[in-house]
């Protein structure tokens, strides 16, 4: 029933084995919810947290199986020379016949055959069910790396169900996961914030509405997230890929009450379709043109891809559709517009969808069919491809548009896009483990970010505008403000946070101007904008925290500030429901004055801020003498995937240079904005911007502001232009052709035909035949009955349509045949 | 059990709804609830002789025909009655026997204006028995009357209980499907003459036209008279302007049958009839039909943002659904065929539900003008919520059973089969890609008009009885096979694969 590795590691570990169990809890607990949320103690929120306390706990074990898989396979690669490869492999008699190591060399001709080991493997079997585990290439297969240096090579742990998911013609597709570093990466990632953002939304959607039915699709996305990170095929794939969409969608709806919330729903799921053709597109291009032929598996498309035996043409265009489809799900210029207007939903669902994990999914797919792109867009030749201009250009678009915004969410939003642009402009020049390990980051500091977000807007007024209703925060709320500005220096590139080092891992990775050593290429332009991006983003925040949390609290002169909390939820797009809304009672008593938050969003705050100092040093560069070698480079030596389902990248080295760079322009930029809100507090202790500032005049600054207030007019193109010519003229012209000229067409035919009918019995008839007929003086008085008995229309139209029909058809084919 | 099975399974469960119609009209109209039971009860035990059909049903020869049976019927003109079912036909017949007792029971309290059960019932059963019946028929002329049978009752439907303009929908319904009836016969006629062929059965005619070399272009004419035939049925753009008449007109019962199972004959006939027996016609035919189907795509998907009435709406989701089931076809391949056979199972599933929901929405607010409806969810959440539902699956989302109808399509047409242009085959690809972002767009603008929001001042105050029991009934095997069939394709794929290859076989692939 298996198909399992012996010898030496008999197992990879049960929870890689068994990975499908990570979405399934979640989904379990998404039906618990869905059916007996509403009668549950906590309304379903416990059941939710359970799962995931359940999963981030699997996640952790997993982790540890994973390294300890890494270490077996290195181990048994120092031993590998003495002993041959089959030993490596079992296979029982069902073994299933997909074990991708049977494509490598003749050495592995055993395999499917060789069943004596696998009875070691009985406890294994067992605990496998129905399904056959199925581990990849031989462990320890040496494999040459740039210098000759042979490397061990890893094996993911794929396993598959045993039987057929569909069928069609002959080929039978099978569900399966597909476990590596990668994957164990995101499972942790997912794990941890989805459950932290669980228990903070127990008390930041506390009496709302819809409680049970939050709670319910955050499990549902949570379940779909996992699946997307573990599919072992690309049908799998586009199923949680748009999975996630849905819970999105609907999340981001969860007012729907209000139309600008539906608006930013669907605006997310049209544009995320508009991209989902691209990944549909492509991955047929892969079925077709990848491996042997025909295959959906990700990982056999992906040696096929790295091996060099797919046409080049075909992975160029199938990278270009795949990459489509993540500038839309990651938000990549020109279909990120969704991505501010999803700040509609709640914060929770912010922080964990549009920041953290659904919004990462594009990335996440570069770097999982990463040979496709890698070779699709030659990558190694450090010519500038599609994949790092996309990458550069978002994060300088997604910057520059984070500093005109007063929404505090919005400036999160912002920076998530050029974030984002950051990750896949580091995949397009070669630097996976840097997008991986700034994913991941990213994720940390974001989430923190966000999350103080809704803390702050909790405390004023249920706002997120932070010209009317934050400021001086800092004496409010300390918790919030340590861990916010532990965030924003993570995001600005402060050296001691983790951030820094994530962020410089990638301008490393550009190569540009031979800074650095061992990069792909010299990408030179993208590191000029990283950079760039670097100073906008200090400077930005520095934007955002002072006017959050410096200063003087301009909430109690707030329009909002006098409807209370409560009626202000309505005008805001963070509503809340007024029922059962007690928990925010307590703060409208004492004055309206901001208050810290509790303990169920503090915690999960101060979790997220250690660890946006701490994932520092999972990747310590490998240059740093000073700290023992077991410490260096830990991030890039157990997730980058070693293997022939892997490119042959090289790993760019820490270059003193860019950091510095990199440091002065963050430090220039923030430098420049503290200056400018020095001046404006020195202007008007309440004030926001300068009274005479660069915008308030005419000239360059002031078009460029009106540019980025209206986000480059794309918003306008879309919505005005396209989808209202789709939807206006265009559709409306469709339906005019449709109700004139085709029914036209038809009703014509039908009034002819009566025409003609008429004029046969009235005329031909009547006269002629009937004349004819009384002439000769025989009574027609029942052929007459019956003739008018048909000249109801309906019959004899009918009559005339059938013998006009059977007549054209019976002319043809007399005149054919 | 085997026995009668083999022998009398498919005939029982083909005529006895019509058995009983026959009871049922010895029964006073007044007797309205005995007349309700019987027509239940008589879908219920077809239903029954289903599941005991497909029980026996040997799948590992599924592409085989089974349970056949052959006798004499009308020798004169050498046609037979000749009925047996394959892995093509066994889906589409499951479908229906699930399809028609639901909507009795939906009927249960809620039978359209002029009331009168015992006479919708029985059209209901008299339908049953022409739709069963074409899809087991093996002989063309048995076929036909089978497809023809189904007309009558439908015209009635529409013209006695539907809404205002019925008289002009259900003429305009009867006459242009006739007028493709017309095409059809003659073709059918044209084939059993230039085979020389001294019977109509399908297998047979098949055979002997590969055996004669019947010239291309005589394939060519008579494949287009199977396209006017089972192109109007399906429809196919432009044959399509019958189709929102009739649904928007019709009963609620009467769009949910003409969706769910009606307009698959045609498809099915294509699948059935004029591919296998045609092969080299279905070549010369290929492009044009996926030419016409991506028009479909689009066409229909822009006509659906045009519309201000829901019912209309979905109407026109019809003719951008029947494109991909077409171009699936067109495509001639395995993939794009089995993902046609699935794409009708769930267009049948799905656009049956959305006519049923339009149908109850109508009941409670009188009116189906997107403009006036509005915070559904507000007034009747669960009915909002499977509108939501059925809206996803509708728009072929990935894990509901939507997406196999429409992705395998789209896949097949990148490579279509040999002969074929590629160049244009991965033109429509595009453009059928293109229409999944048309879907999403005016099913979600739907629901978000007549669902989000808050209701509308005249509805504000009303009481609105969300989903009887019922509407539940009616509709949870619908919704759950909707899931079902989405996670588990191989339910419906495991049914059809052998025996599309048997035809794609026959297309030379």
């Amino acid at each position: 029933m298996l198909a399992a590795e012996a010898g030496a590691a008999a197992s990879a570990g049960w929870f890689l084995e068994n990975a499908w169990l990570f979405p399934a809890v979640p989904f379990v607990s998404f039906l618990l919810i869905l059916f007996f949320g509403r009668k549950m103690p906590k309304q379903g929120a416990e059941i939710g947290i359970t799962a995931l306390a359940i999963v981030f706990a699997g996640a952790l074990i997993a982790g540890a199986q994973w390294i300890s898989h890494v270490n077996a396979a290195e181990s048994a690669h120092g031993t590998e020379e003495t002993h041959s490869t089959d030993e490596t492999h079992g296979t029982e008699e069902e073994g299933h016949s997909t074990e991708p190591g049977t494509t490598e060399d003749g050495t592995h001709s055993e395999e499917g055959t060789s069943t004596e080991e696998s009875h070691d493997e009985g406890a294994l079997a067992v605990s496998g069910g129905g399904r056959s585990v199925v581990l990849g290439p031989s462990l320890a297969l040496p494999m040459a790396e740039e210098g000759g240096e042979a490397h061990a090579s890893v094996p993911p742990v794929i396993s598959e169900w045993k039987s057929d998911w569909w069928t069609v013609g002959g080929i039978d597709f099978q569900v399966g996961t597909f476990v590596d570093g990668q994957a164990v990466m995101m499972l942790f990632v997912v794990g941890l914030i989805s459950l932290l953002v669980h228990i903070y939304s127990t008390d930041y959607v506390h009496g709302d509405i819809r409680y049970t039915h939050f709670f319910a699709f955050l499990s549902l996305f949570t379940a779909s997230m996992l699946l997307l990170v573990l599919a072992n095929n690309l049908v799998m794939f586009i199923t949680a890929w748009e999975l996630v969409g849905v819970c999105s969608f609907a999340l981001i709806g969860h007012w729907w009450e209000e139309q600008n919330n539906s608006n930013a729903a669907l605006k997310a799921f049209l544009t995320n379709r508009v991209g989902d053709m691209g990944l549909l597109i492509g991955m047929i291009t892969l079925f077709f043109t990848a491996g042997q032929g025909r295959t959906f598996n990700i990982y056999e498309i992906n040696v096929a891809a790295a091996s060099g035996t797919v046409s080049d043409t075909a992975l160029t265009v199938a990278a270009l559709c795949l990459l489509a489809a993540v500038m839309s799900k990651s938000g990549q210029f020109f279909l990120h517009t969704w991505l501010p207007d999803a700040m509609a939903g709640p914060t929770p669902v912010s922080a964990l969808i549009h920041a953290a994990t659904m919004v990462v999914a594009g990335v996440y797919m570069i770097a999982r069919m990463y040979p496709v792109f890698f070779e699709g867009m030659s990558i190694a030749g450090g010519s500038i491809n599609a994949v790092a201009l996309i990458g550069a250009i978002t994060t300088m678009v997604g910057g520059s548009l984070a500093f005109v915004q007063r929404d505090i969410k919005k400036v999160l939003a912002y920076s998530t896009v050029s974030q984002l642009g950051y990750m896949v402009m580091a995949l397009g020049v070669g630097a996976w483990t840097a997008a991986m390990f700034h994913l991941m980051t990213h994720a940390f500091f974001k989430a923190c970010l966000f999350l103080g977000s809704g803390s702050v807007s909790h405390a004023c007024n249920h706002s997120f505008d932070m010209k009317t209703d934050m400021g001086g925060l800092r004496k409010y709320m300390p918790k919030t403000h340590a861990t916010f500005l532990v965030g924003t220096l993570a995001l600005a590139g402060f050296p001691l946070m983790s951030g820094f080092w994530s962020k410089d891992e990638i301008l490393a990775g550009t190569g540009g101007f031979g800074l650095s050593e061992g990069a792909n290429g010299r990408y030179s332009l993208m590191l000029v904008m990283g950079l760039i991006t670097g100073g906008m983003t200090a400077a930005y925040m520095t934007r955002c925290y002072w006017l959050t949390f410096m200063g003087e609290w301009r909430g109690a002169n707030s329009p909002n500030a006098h409807h209370g909390a409560h009626a202000a939820a309505h005008d805001d797009h963070d509503a809340h429901a007024p029922a059962g809304h007690d928990a925010h009672d307590a703060h409208d008593a004492h004055g309206g004055l901001p208050h810290e938050s509790g303990p169920r969003i503090t915690t999960p705050l101060l979790i997220l801020a250690v660890l946006a100092f701490v994932a520092m040093f999972a990747n310590i560069p490998g240059q740093f003498g000073f700290v023992p070698e077991g410490w260096r480079l830990r991030f890039e030596h157990y997730i980058e995937p070693k293997g022939e389902y892997f490119p042959a990248i090289s790993h760019a080295e820490f270059s003193p240079v860019i950091a510095i760079l990199s440091l002065i322009a963050a430090a220039v930029a923030s430098g420049l904005a503290v200056a400018y809100y020095r001046k404006v507090e020195a202007q008007d202790p309440m004030g926001t911007e300068l009274v005479d500032g660069p915008t308030s005049k005419a000239g360059l600054p002031k078009v460029a502001y009106n540019v980025l207030a209206n986000k480059f007019y794309l918003d306008w193109l879309y919505t005005d232009v396209i989808v209202g010519f789709v939807k206006g003229p265009l559709a409306r012209a469709a339906n005019w052709f449709n109700q004139n000229v085709l029914d036209g067409i038809v009703n014509g035919t039908a009034t002819v035909s009566k025409r003609i009918a008429g004029f046969t019995y009235t005329v031909l008839d009547q006269q002629v035949v009937d004349g004819v007929v009384r002439g000769s003086g025989i009574g027609a008085s029942e052929t007459g009955g019956l003739l008018r008995r048909m000249q109801n229309g309906r019959v004899q139209g009918y009559a005339a349509l059938m013998f006009a029909a059977a007549a054209v058809l019976a002319g043809v084919f007399v005149l054919a045949i | 059990m085997k026995d009668f099975l083999n022998d009398w399974g498919l005939t029982t469960m083909v005529f006895l709804p019509l058995v009983g119609a026959v009871v049922m009209m010895l029964i006073p109209k007044a007797e309205e609830e005995l007349h309700k039971f019987i027509a239940l009860l008589t879908t219920l035990v077809v239903g029954v002789v289903g599941v005991f059909l497909t029980a026996n049903f040997d799948w590992d020869r599924s592409k085989d025909l089974q349970f056949v049976v052959d006798k004499g019927w009308i020798d004169v003109i050498h046609s037979r009655y000749t009925v047996g079912v394959d892995g093509i036909a066994m889906p589409l017949i499951l479908l229906t026997l699930l399809v028609v007792p639901l909507i009795i029971i939906y009927s249960w309290n809620h039978f359209p204006e002029p009331h009168n059960p015992k006479a919708f019932l029985i059209l209901m059963l008299v339908l049953d028995t022409g739709m069963i019946g074409s899809f087991v028929a093996q002989d063309l002329i048995l076929f036909f009357v089978f497809f023809e049978v189904v007309l009558l009752p439908m015209y009635f439907m529409i013209g006695v209980w539907g809404g205002e303009q019925r008289q002009y929908a259900s003429i305009k319904f009867f006459l242009y499907t006739l007028f493709g009836s017309a095409f059809m016969i003659v073709a059918f006629l044209a084939l059993f003459f230039v085979t020389g062929a001294e019977t109509f059965n399908m297998v047979d005619l098949a055979r002997l036209v590969r055996e004669n070399d019947v010239a291309r272009n005589t394939q060519i004419l008579i494949f287009g008279g199977m396209f006017m035939g089972f192109g109007i049925k399906v429809p196919m753009f432009p044959f399509h302007t019958w189709l929102p008449d009739a649904h928007t007109q019709a009963p609620t019962q009467g769009s949910v049958i003409l969706a769910a199972v009606l307009l698959k004959l045609g498809t099915y006939g294509f699948v059935r009839i004029a591919l296998p027996m045609l092969p080299e016609g279905a070549m010369w035919w290929a492009p044009i039909i996926g030419g016409l189907a991506c028009i479909g795509i689009i066409y229909g998907a822009l006509g659906c943002l045009a519309q201000t009435d829901m019912k209309r709406l979905i109407a026109f989701s019809s003719v951008a659904h029947m494109g991909y089931v077409m171009l699936g076809i067109a495509t001639l391949t395995d993939f794009g065929i089995n993902a046609a056979i699935f794409g009708m199972v769930a267009h049948g599933l799905i656009t049956g539900m959305l006519f049923f929901i339009a149908g109850s929405v109508k009941e409670r607010f009188h009116t189906l003008e997107i403009a006036r409806l509005g915070g559904l969810l507000k007034q009747a959440p669960y009915m909002g919520w499977m509108l939501g539902f059925t809206s996803m699956a509708s728009l072929g989302l990935p894990g509901l059973a939507g997406f196999w109808g429409e992705f395998p399509a789209i896949l097949s047409a990148y490579n279509p089969a040999e002969g074929l242009n590629v160049g244009l085959f991965r033109f429509y690809m595009f453009i059928a890609a293109l229409g999944t972002v048309l879907a999403a767009a005016y099913l979600l603008w739907l629901f978000q008009r007549t669902a989000f929001g808050t209701p509308k001042e005249e509805f504000a105050h009303e009481h609105v009885h969300d989903a009887h029991l019922t509407e539940w009934i009616a509709w949870l095997p619908m919704l759950v096979l909707i899931v079902v069939l989405g996670f588990l394709p191989v339910l419906i794929f495991g049914m059809t694969s052998d025996a599309v290859q048997v035809v794609a076989q026959a297309l030379g692939r």
